[in-house]
């Protein structure tokens, strides 16, 4: 792994009108790892994902990705939205659903055209969903939804791949289906930063972790870092999870 | 008057022919822009820009002292878009909801617009008469040059349609995404929330105020009913649309006392009631014949894998049994067996019944066919 930082975060602070969401967080995630952010519900772990991409506007701080600001790096960064967010019955097709993964490089006005639509159907394929492609969104299982999500931040090609919770309410096959793809992203030298609930599978899942619950507790590698005393910290309860090494 | 009559007067009567034409393109534009206020969720807004849209009719007749329906469009528009940028102003900025804050600015404008009126009426001043229709709309009154721009901003709007529709579709869809993506979301909102407006405030001398939101909401409804996708839902309900302005407009000349904006929303209301229950994929009576269909399947099915497990303890699986046999099951009538003989399943013989070669093969595979049947 280089030491070369994807995502650098200094002094962040976030507020919805008066209470603090994110208080002061500073944050550098290496290029290259496979990132669990992790934390109790309220802890802001969406929101920091949302300043990360422009979505929200913070009070304080300054995100930068590669060096620059996220409005001049577009074009390396892939984002997953939570699956709860958007309306599936919205009148329109999977494959349509993947080609939208492409608008950002077509830019304003200029249609997808059959090269757009066969990267479209390619990462469909890579998502084992191609089968589904003429299907109305709103007939997919929730699992396949998921991939579909997925499938259209891979169509983006990019760099730094942010997931908000993508194994929220898939099934078991699902799940590991998604963890390949990210694995394989991973060891194709990307970065992929996921908001994750599930604890125990942190360790099996990631190589890296960023615990969070309104301030940053700590962040680093999943071996050196992911022990009971930093739950504690992050929970708030007396955490004891059996991580296996 | 009798329907070939009416048909003849739409070609041959300047003033029907100019309602005709001006409630069908009316009904187009309105269709066309409400899928996209229906998709967004925001099938409330119109009707609050349309009640807002009120006291601007009425200040634009107090400014120039008599009756102008262009000033009057450009009174209304400004103080439809004041209205709907309060209501993003007070959803964005305190913690009241857009129903709230449509509610709010919604009864404030039309309340401040009725007084207006009133205070308009107490007035000397013969001009002011049938101002008031503005609150349900007077077709009668629509004159060439208003039709002709009915079409110029349908035209417009078409236009902006296509060109945007790529981003537009996207903000519907999944508006934070589109902003990752770089596409200024601000800019596509007002664009289509502009538009929205202009197209109900040319409604208002046609539909009225009140009603006018309906004109909006019920083609893009009946529309996605029909359909599962978003381009043929906006051509649909601009048809619908232009349908229901037709339709309305024939009702209402044909009776002579009929009001035509009521009766061209009503019209509206029937094609939305009519889809609701008729569309194939969503309708109430396909939905309802699918699930019949599904039980009685099942059913059958259930039947068929019970007597499964009586003739597989025979070693000739034709061994007839009694019918009797199936009485303490439940799954059965003598619908459902007859239906089994038809498809050749069993064989049914007095008061016996066997089962056939196909029946058992059938039965033997029911699980892997009920999935073959969800794949197709």
């Amino acid at each position: 792994m280089s030491e070369k930082i994807a995502v650098r975060i200094d002094d962040l602070t976030v507020a919805y009108n008066y209470k603090p969401v994110l208080w002061d967080i500073d944050l550098a995630i290496p290029e290259g790892v496979l990132m669990a952010i992790v934390g109790p519900n309220g802890a802001g772990k969406s929101t920091l994902i949302k300043s990360i991409l422009d979505i929200i506007k913070p009070i304080a701080g300054s995100i930068q990705i590669y060096g620059k600001p996220y409005k001049k790096q577009r074009s390396l960064v892939a984002y997953v939205p939570q699956k709860g967010s958007v309306d599936w019955d919205f009148p329109t097709t999977a494959l349509d659903v993947v080609m939208m993964g492409t608008y950002g490089s077509l830019g304003w006005i200029k249609r997808p055209g059959q090269k757009q639509k066969k990267a479209s159907l390619e990462a469909l394929e890579k998502v084992g969903m191609l089968a589904f492609k003429n299907r109305q969104i709103s007939q997919l299982s929730g699992g396949q939804q998921q991939r579909i999500f997925l499938a259209r931040a891979l169509v983006q090609n990019a760099s730094i791949y942010f997931m908000d919770e993508p194994f929220q309410g898939v099934d078991a096959t699902t799940e590991k289906a998604i963890i390949n793809i990210l694995k394989e992203l991973r060891k194709a030298g990307k970065t992929v930063i996921v908001v994750h609930h599930d604890l125990q599978t942190v360790p099996e899942y990631f190589d890296w972790v960023t615990f969070l619950n309104v301030k940053k507790i700590a962040t680093g590698p999943v071996k050196d870092i992911f022990n009971d005393d930093n739950l504690t910290k992050t929970y708030g309860i007396n955490y004891k999870v059996s991580v296996q090494q | 008057m009798d329907l070939t009559e009416y048909i003849e007067l739409v070609f041959t009567d300047y003033t029907l022919r100019t309602i005709t034409l001006g409630t069908a393109v009316l009904g187009a534009i309105c269709g066309m822009l409400g899928s996209f206020a229906v998709l967004r969720k925001q099938s409330l807004l119109g009707d609050a820009i349309s009640h807002a849209a009120l006291p601007g009719i009425a200040i634009a007749f107090l400014i120039i002292g008599t009756k102008n329906s262009s000033i009057f469009l450009l009174g209304a528009l400004i103080s439809g878009l004041i209205g709907t940028f309060w209501i993003r102003g007070i959803t964005s900025k305190t913690h009241l909801k857009s129903d709230t804050a449509l509610g709010l600015i919604l009864s404030l404008f039309f309340g401040f617009g009725m007084l207006l009126l009133t205070y308009i009426q107490k007035k000397p001043n013969a001009n002011q008469a049938g101002l008031e229709s503005y609150l349900f709309g007077q077709a009668a009154t629509l004159l060439e040059s208003d039709v002709w721009l009915m079409i110029i901003v349908t035209g417009i709007s078409l236009l902006v349609l296509l060109l945007f529709w790529k981003e537009l579709k996207l903000l519907l869809f999944d508006a934070d995404y589109t902003k990752t993506l770089g596409f200024n979301i601000k800019f596509l909102d007002i664009l289509i929330t502009t538009f929205i407006v202009i197209a109900i405030v040319l409604g208002l001398q046609t539909v009225g105020v009140v009603l006018m939101s309906a004109m909006l909401l019920a083609p893009a409804a009946a529309a996605r009913q029909w359909t599962n996708n978003l381009a043929v839902m906006v051509i649909l309900a601009a048809i619908f649309g232009a349908f229901a302005g037709v339709f309305g407009t024939a009702i209402s000349a044909s009776h002579n006392n009929l009001s035509t904006g009521p009766v061209i929303v009503l019209v509206a209301g029937v094609f939305v009631l009519f889809s609701f229950i008729f569309s194939p994929g969503r309708g109430l009576l396909f939905r309802e014949i699918r699930f019949r269909k599904n039980r009685n399947d099942l059913q059958l099915h259930k039947t068929l894998s019970f007597m499964y497990n009586i003739a597989s303890t025979h070693e000739d699986i034709g061994h007839p049994h009694a019918i009797k046999i199936l009485n303490n099951f439940q799954g059965f009538t003598r619908k459902s067996l007859q239906k089994l003989e038809d498809k050749n399943y069993v064989k049914i013989e007095g008061n016996m019944w066997s089962m056939t070669e196909s029946g058992y093969h059938t039965a033997a595979n029911l699980y892997d066919l009920l999935i073959k049947d969800e794949d197709e």
